[in-house]
């Protein structure tokens, strides 16, 4: 084909968002490159794998279909791609950057002596890949020197899926050869570790705390302009990790996505993993020491300052208003 | 069984407050008068293979390998002093412009003579966060993986791992040792060094590699073509003037215009 090969993650439920953003992304590559655009993903003839495209349908669709690929694991996927890869030869191959992508893709990109071009939040002429450094401080341009498919995986929420959906294409059917003893791994059923008592997705506003806060003793400061607010608190990941609040408080890739009204980030630098939980938000305010810190980017109010001083004058400044 | 032997790969990245500038070819920062320290989430795959290394309670190994410049070598002490019994430095003058793949080959050379029993990485780095080298080095020592692990033991047949997979979910994977784990931070709480630990770090062995003897250099897959400064994606309003008067402001902002209060 040696086209660009869109891959869908297997989801219970059919095409996910993630995919429909691998998509768009694929599309802002084929603007590019003049390049057509296949889908391939890892599913049975009975799931609704490519039921549905946002925008144009893809000019093929190939679903990779094997009894010891109805769980995900690392060794079967690689596998499977792999073997599928070979076959239509695409000059790209675009993943979502999901958990299960950043688990085999770097596997499978290694077997073509190719290395994934990870995380990606724009795709520029040339084709050049914009990613993110130093946990959001800088963005890196990255270049495929061509000789062999250019592997890369997109990062949730920077494209945007456009357009009308409905579009149909012809869906071919790949049988990949594996044997069971290629399969080294055996995963359990995913489970949640507690049950979530806390619903941060429906709160209207939420004040999420970061290590700039530097120890659990400071933690009243916050809960103290929560209060005042009336909102939720939440945390980034440091600071549950460190056991100052519990896991379910946690705002993220790895914890909770959040959608409030006012967002105030207190001490949160920006790592990314932090930002895709809070993109939702329709006002964030950023209260952080460092001038330069990413979490201003995405900000719609900042105050470049101490949080010691800042949080009580806040808190009390609430009060006062109301 | 054999004793346990478990290598621990470490980076060594900027400290996380270290005031960045991109360098003057704009192809990576300007380290000069850099702060540096050891990756977190490679801290906490060193904590778990100490762990693991108690836990067995037979006579086992933990190695710390790094890849990097000299200054490297000030993260392969602490690793020494927190608890690993000997460390490979492979010196390395241009780690920032090899792809994540040579890297992961540089890596692999050093690990595959120590035929390990385990091999811990952190899940990514905090300069270049690909979050690719164990799932690669993985791939180049033709063992198998779990990436994203929390929590580890060694089982009669191999391992027991906990993965954490998205949005507060996470599941139980079995797999054969040797074996290559990408550790997730927060598993566990990290240890730290004692002064005996620094002392006897002194004299543990460091063992130094020139990364030239480990293979041949051969293309890059991938070009890291230029740094630049993120765009900004909002136009952020910056309250300034004393606490007070900063929150003042922004509380007036929330209430009249963004209505959010």
């Amino acid at each position: 084909m040696s086209g660009i090969l869109v891959v869908q993650e297997a989801r219970k439920d059919g095409n996910t968002r993630a995919f429909q953003e691998t998509l768009a992304a694929g599309r802002v590559l084929a603007g590019y490159t003049g390049l057509e655009i296949e889908a391939a993903g890892v599913g049975d003839s009975n799931s609704n794998l490519f039921a549905e495209f946002i925008g144009p349908p893809p000019a093929a669709a190939h679903a990779i279909e094997h009894p010891l690929l109805s769980r995900y694991t690392s060794d079967g996927y690689v596998l499977a791609f792999e073997q599928l890869i070979r076959k239509l030869q695409p000059a790209y191959a675009v993943f979502p950057h999901s958990y299960q992508a950043r688990d085999f893709v770097p596997r499978l990109a290694t077997r073509f002596s190719q290395a994934l071009i990870s995380d990606v939040t724009a795709i520029e002429s040339g084709p050049a890949f914009v990613r993110q450094l130093f946990q959001g401080k800088m963005n890196a341009v990255y270049r495929h020197p061509g000789g062999g498919p250019c592997f890369v995986s997109i990062q949730s929420g920077a494209f945007r899926p456009d357009g009308t959906s409905g579009g149909v294409t012809t869906i071919d059917h790949f049988t990949p050869e594996i044997d069971a003893a290629q399969i080294r791994t055996r995963p359990g059923d995913p489970f949640r570790a507690s049950a979530q008592t806390v619903d941060l997705g429906s709160a209207q506003r939420i004040v999420g705390v970061g290590r700039g806060i530097k120890d659990a003793a400071n933690l009243p400061l916050v809960q103290d302009l929560a209060s005042a607010l009336g909102a939720e608190l939440a945390a980034s990941r440091p600071i549950c990790d460190n056991g100052w609040l519990p896991m379910e408080r946690q705002v993220g890739s790895s914890g909770q996505t959040v959608a409030p009204k006012l967002y105030v980030a207190a001490g949160i630098s920006g790592a990314i993993q932090h930002l895709v939980g809070i993109k939702g938000s329709q006002c964030i305010v950023a209260i952080n020491k460092d001038r330069d810190a990413p979490i201003f980017e995405v900000a719609d109010y900042g105050i470049a300052g101490d949080l010691f001083e800042v949080l009580p004058a806040l808190t009390a400044a609430v009060k006062k208003a109301k | 069984m054999t004793d346990m032997k478990i290598i621990v790969a470490i980076k060594q990245v900027p400290e996380r407050d270290a005031p960045l500038r991109i360098d003057s070819a704009a192809q990576w920062i300007g380290e000069s008068g850099l702060r540096y320290a050891m990756n977190e989430p490679d801290a906490y795959a060193l904590e778990e293979a100490l762990r693991l290394k108690e836990s067995a309670g037979t006579e086992g190994e933990v190695v710390a390998v790094s890849a990097g410049p000299e200054r490297v070598g000030t993260t392969l002490r602490e690793a020494l002093a927190k608890g690993a019994d000997r460390a490979i430095h492979i010196v390395c003058g241009d780690l920032a412009s090899r792809d994540a793949l040579a890297v992961a080959r540089l890596l692999a050379a050093a690990i595959q003579p120590e035929n390990p029993s385990l091999v811990l990485t952190g899940l990514q780095s905090e300069d270049l966060g690909q979050g690719q080298t164990g799932v690669i080095l993985a791939e180049l020592l033709g063992l198998p993986h779990a990436s994203l692990i929390v929590q580890a033991e060694m089982t009669a047949t191999g391992l027991k791992v906990k993965r954490e997979l998205e949005e507060g979910w996470f599941q139980f994977i079995e797999l054969p040792a040797p074996a290559v784990l990408t550790i997730q931070s927060g598993g566990n709480k990290l240890r730290y060094a004692t002064l005996m630990g620094i002392k006897r770090a002194k004299t543990k062995p460091v063992r130094t590699l020139a990364a030239a003897d480990l293979g041949l250099a051969s293309a890059p897959a991938v070009i890291l073509d230029q740094v630049t400064l993120p765009q900004k994606q909002k136009s952020t309003q910056m309250l300034s003037g004393s606490a007070e008067e900063a929150a003042a402001a922004l509380v007036e902002k929330l209430k009249f215009e963004a209505k959010v209060l």
